[in-house]
């Protein structure tokens, strides 16, 4: 069983002060598994990473990560986990090779620093120092760091904020590669493409409490949701929703006698369900 | 709970304790003095601060202490090389651990499974390096400047070390403590600087001591720098000089005693206020 979930979360609260960041969070991250937590700013997100980081303690509820309580672990269990952190201001004089070298020497199984800064897509950088990197090469020096030490599961919160559209699919890539191996994640965003892309099953976090786990294309019952076929007709654009839309389309093409003027056909996006989920109304207003 | 006590230890070969522990050390040692000695500016400007400064005081009096053939550069040398320590060790440390903290250094190496003390002892290593580096700038300065003899016996030189490692100990520690106080990393250097100028003052570094009023110099007693103060004079000044002292001699018993206990009380309040993350996380 415990070889089975890398993560097992049930009912964590959390509150500072008077504020309730955490209201009953549940999840269940299975060995190998790619698992994303989606949602907006203050939902508790990063609250839940770090108790099951082990960085901060919770008021209530039941946690393991790798069959331990994070809040008891030590440093064995420490050399198991990963941990991906914004940003090596601390060491910016080392070079990206001594930084690398540096922390894998904490671990008892670190992996070959060489081969890490490779994985990360940093060997040309490997002799600069921290001081010259950009943004986006710094926080792939983070991701080196977080899995230095081989672990079974790395935690990667918010790791492409910020990023370019072209650092973040070379992330991506690092993410992937990382998964191919076996290495569980546990992975937050608030960039839902980021989610659909790497994530083999998304949690949606909103107000303290997991609204609904499931893989992004199951999220908020997208899978079943009738799709919106539209087009320009005679009275300008018209759409109309359906669950056989092959059939409305055909029906067109037989109405207009060819091509359909301006034809799309749309399942609702991630971010439909997903905005749906957290209360944002079409008006634009937080419920 | 059963799964809980199968899962740990045995899943990775772990490394003799004691090794890994020596590990971490050196690791940490030795990044600290990388990334000092590659500050190049931070370098110079720390170890020309303390001779600037004793250049700049003795310009001022050039003759001698009444009743000695002690001039005061000769005094104000001794002072600065105490109060070079007490910057090397409190205001850096305290300045650094503070920016540690929040630019995340200090997380993410709670992170991994070093073991915690590892990060003292690195801070130890730079600090220790950095002192004795600056002391033997100084010393050698005051030696060629103002003709300060080096330490002429064996028991001198061995006050000259005891004095500076419980003065360096006692320091590192309350700048460890006070790296707490301070709400963000740019407001360390102030917060760290105002306590230490008041003690660096009071226990005679920029005036000479033969000129401070009594009851402030007294109260200057209740810490550490002014017996560290001490402690250099007697390694470093002629003999006959401790009949200028407030007691007649040199204070070795009361020495030891402050600044020892100010190791105990450092040791407490940095145990007890470090944390490794930054404010408002918990």
């Amino acid at each position: 069983m415990a070889s089975d979930l890398v993560i097992e979360a049930e009912g964590l609260r959390k509150s500072y002060r008077r504020t309730v960041a955490l209201d009953g969070v549940d999840l269940h991250v299975k060995r190998g598994e790619v698992f994303s937590l989606l949602g907006p700013n203050g939902a508790g997100k990063t609250t839940t990473v770090e108790i099951l980081e082990g960085y901060r303690r919770r008021d209530g509820g039941h946690a393991r990560v790798l069959g331990e309580d994070p809040e008891r672990a030590g440093a064995s269990w420490r050399a198991r986990r990963g941990v991906v952190l914004q940003s090596c201001d601390d060491v910016v004089e080392l070079t990206v090779s001594e930084c690398v070298r540096h922390f894998a020497r904490f671990y008892p199984r670190p992996a070959d620093p060489g081969e890490v800064i490779e994985r990360v897509g940093l060997s040309e950088k490997a002799g600069s120092r921290i001081r010259s990197l950009s943004g986006g090469q710094r926080r792939r020096l983070d991701v080196a760091l977080g899995i230095v030490g081989q672990p079974e599961i790395v935690f990667l919160d918010e790791p492409t904020t910020g990023f370019d559209p072209e650092a973040r699919r070379q992330f991506w890539d690092v993410v992937r590669g990382l998964a191919r191996g076996g290495t569980s994640i546990l992975l937050t965003t608030h960039y839902l493409d980021e989610a659909e892309a790497l994530a083999d099953r998304v949690a949606v976090v909103n107000h303290g409490r997991v609204v609904e786990t499931a893989p992004p294309a199951d999220l908020g019952g997208r899978r079943e949701a009738p799709a919106t076929v539209s087009w320009s007709g005679p009275r300008g654009r018209q759409s109309e929703q359906t669950h056989q839309p092959t059939a409305l389309v055909k029906k067109l093409e037989e109405s207009f006698g060819g091509e359909v003027p301006d034809l799309t056909v749309a399942r609702p996006t991630l971010e439909d369900v997903y905005l749906k989920m957290i209360g944002y109304s079409a008006k634009g207003e937080q419920k | 709970m059963t799964d809980a006590l199968a899962v740990p230890v045995a899943a990775a070969p772990t490394r003799p304790v004691a090794r890994a522990f020596a590990t971490a050390c050196l690791a940490r040692g030795e990044v600290e003095i990388k990334q000092f000695f590659r500050s190049k500016d931070a370098v110079v400007f720390t170890l020309a601060l303390p001779i600037v400064l004793l250049a700049l005081l003795a310009s001022i009096f050039s003759h001698d202490i009444p009743g000695t053939q002690v001039a005061y550069s000769q005094v104000y040398t001794t002072g600065l090389l105490a109060g070079g320590v007490a910057s090397t060790s409190f205001l850096n440390l305290a300045v650094a651990i503070a920016g540690e903290r929040e630019n995340g250094g200090l997380k993410r190496l709670a992170g991994t499974p070093m073991p915690r003390t590892a990060y003292f002892m690195g801070k130890a290593i730079v600090v220790l390096v950095t002192c004795a580096l600056e002391t033997s700038v100084l010393l050698v300065f005051g030696h060629f400047a103002y003709g300060v003899a080096f330490p002429t016996s064996i028991g001198r030189w061995w006050t000259f070390i005891w004095v500076t490692l419980l003065g360096v100990t006692s320091m590192s520690l309350l700048g460890v403590a006070v790296s707490s106080v301070p709400r963000s990393a740019r407001s360390a250097a102030p917060v760290a600087n105002l306590p230490l100028l008041v003690l660096e003052f009071m226990s005679g570094v920029f005036v000479p001591f033969t000129s401070l009023s009594k009851g402030l110099y007294n109260f200057a007693g209740a810490f550490p720098l002014r017996w560290m103060a001490e402690g250099y004079r007697s390694a470093l000044l002629p003999s006959y000089f401790q009949q200028v002292e407030p007691g007649h001699h040199w204070n070795y018993s009361a020495m030891a005693l402050v600044m020892g206990t100010w190791v105990v009380v450092g040791l407490v309040l940095a145990a007890r206020t470090f944390r490794w993350t930054g404010q408002g996380e918990r």
